[in-house]
């Protein structure tokens, strides 16, 4: 966002410098239950950006004190990777990373029907193993899909992903470099069933029309990276039913 | 017995995905959003008279007063115990739900740490507090023999339809099996056929989602177990 640079970000084609339009989203791969002694897990590639996502529960909350008597609480930890990143990440929840994990956890806490299970505590967990802008996305992303697999009462899976402005441009799913160099990035996240938006966030400038524009191309990719997270929960279970059937 | 499982195809759902939208009633693990009935876990899409719900297929077990489980005492107070089974709460058994008379402070005498018992949930009430008892018929301490952990949405495929695959492990593992609600099972026999009867559950579980179970594990004790009861009897008749 601070940044500058020579760099020509879109040029007079529309193509990106990694070869996108503006409208198309960076390739994604999810892959649920990766993990064997979680109770459910998700892995997920957006371009570059490489998240592991882990649920327990529900169970006991501790510290006691976070308990509500009336509904489950969702207590995220999203933590970046030392080597996540080219210059090595000091370890350790720096104020990027509670924000982070705070977000996460009031926008799932909003589609997880968390008054069936009163007192207790639903944790999330992710691990950021290589970040190449989007990182909040791609871990919600990979979040939503692992409380799915961890069998967890919820009204609809969150698609979470990014708009923002680079070169003048609004642009879908910015990656490393727009995002550095670009004037605005606006991560979203929508239930999508109804539409209606779970995280929103604004870094950077851009007019009100470009913000419009920024969110309906926000929101309907993520109704595409929804597909791909059906189809990844999907697959989990089809596979034993083909070997079975071949 | 054998087709019953196909008379539909076993659509998987995942949460949020319409179930029905022309007006039938959610069941389980379904709700209802702007004349639509959705599901709220992952599992399998199931049609019961004009009622459309989900069949989980994974998740935590909650308890239901009811419910035979084995648990393991984890905690010890002066008029209580605090058993694990396995649910997202605390389990406490009171002294005045067992089968013995136990003097105020004095529990450690009849239950310790790690002890294995079967139990009955009691009452789970509105804010999920669970209480569970071990006075009735067949409710004790398990001693001896082993027990195996599975899935609780498992147990139903371990039981079978009106207990058939459990009757058929039990005669043919010769083992005595205690299937808890919460997916701990407990089996005593042989080391052989305990062996044997751990493997069996342990591909029930795996293979759960697939049709014809019951043959297949039959098939599998028979491979493993060739000296039991009923094949001897075959051989006897050949």
């Amino acid at each position: 966002m601070s940044g500058h640079t020579d760099m020509v970000l879109v040029d007079e084609n529309g193509m990106r410098i990694d070869g996108r339009t503006e409208e198309q989203h960076r390739p994604i791969k999810i892959e649920a239950g990766v993990l064997n002694n979680a109770d459910g897990s998700a892995y997920v590639e957006i371009g570059k950006n490489k998240v592991l996502a882990a649920v327990y529960g529900p169970r006991e909350c501790h510290p006691r004190h976070l308990q509500n008597p009336q509904k489950a609480i969702v207590q995220c930890k999203y933590n970046m990777q030392a080597f996540s990143v080219s210059d090595r990440k000091r370890p350790g929840p720096d104020r990027r990373s509670i924000e982070i994990s705070k977000i996460i956890s009031e926008a799932l806490e909003k589609v997880v029907l968390t008054e069936l299970y009163p007192r207790a505590s639903i944790d999330v967990y992710i691990e950021i193993l290589q970040a190449n802008a989007g990182t909040r996305c791609a871990g919600l992303t990979a979040a939503s899909v692992a409380l799915a697999d961890a069998g967890i009462p919820m009204r609809d899976i969150v698609p979470a992903i990014a708009a923002g402005k680079a070169d003048g441009h609004v642009l879908l799913d910015l990656n490393k470099e727009e995002d550095n160099y670009g004037q605005a990035d606006v991560p979203i996240a929508i239930i999508p069933s109804t539409d209606e938006i779970v995280l929103l966030q604004m870094d950077g400038n851009m007019t009100r029309e470009e913000f419009d524009h920024a969110i309906d191309l926000a929101v309907n990719a993520c109704h595409e990276v929804h597909d791909i997270q059906v189809d990844a929960l999907k697959r989990r279970y089809s596979k034993p039913a083909q070997e079975e059937s071949e | 017995m054998e087709r019953r499982n196909a008379r539909q195809t076993r659509e998987i759902v995942v949460p949020g995905e319409v179930l029905d939208g022309t007006g039938m009633k959610p069941g389980e693990n379904a709700y209802v959003q702007d004349g639509k009935v959705r599901a709220s876990v992952m599992g399998v899409r199931n049609v019961f008279q004009n009622t459309v719900g989900v069949i989980p297929l994974r998740g935590c077990y909650m308890p239901t007063s009811g419910d035979t489980v084995i648990g393991i005492i984890v905690d010890i107070g002066p008029s209580n115990w605090l058993v694990d089974i396995c649910a997202p709460y605390p389990a406490p058994l009171h002294v005045n739900e067992v089968p013995w008379k136990v003097e105020f402070g004095d529990t450690s005498r009849y239950l310790g740490m790690g002890n294995v018992v079967l139990l009955k949930v009691l009452s789970v009430d509105e804010s999920k507090k669970i209480q569970v008892t071990m006075k009735d018929s067949g409710l004790r301490r398990i001693q001896g023999g082993r027990l195996v952990k599975i899935s609780h949405s498992k147990v139903s495929r371990v039981i079978g339809k009106s207990g058939s695959m459990i009757s058929m492990l039990k005669n043919m593992t010769d083992c005595r099996i205690t299937v808890g609600q919460n997916g701990m099972i407990w089996i005593d026999g042989d080391d052989e056929n305990a062996d044997v009867a751990v493997q069996a559950i342990k591909m029930i579980e795996a293979q759960a989602q697939a049709g014809n179970l019951t043959d297949r594990v039959k098939e599998f004790i028979e491979s493993k177990l060739p000296q039991s009861e009923e094949e001897e009897y075959e051989e006897g008749e050949e």
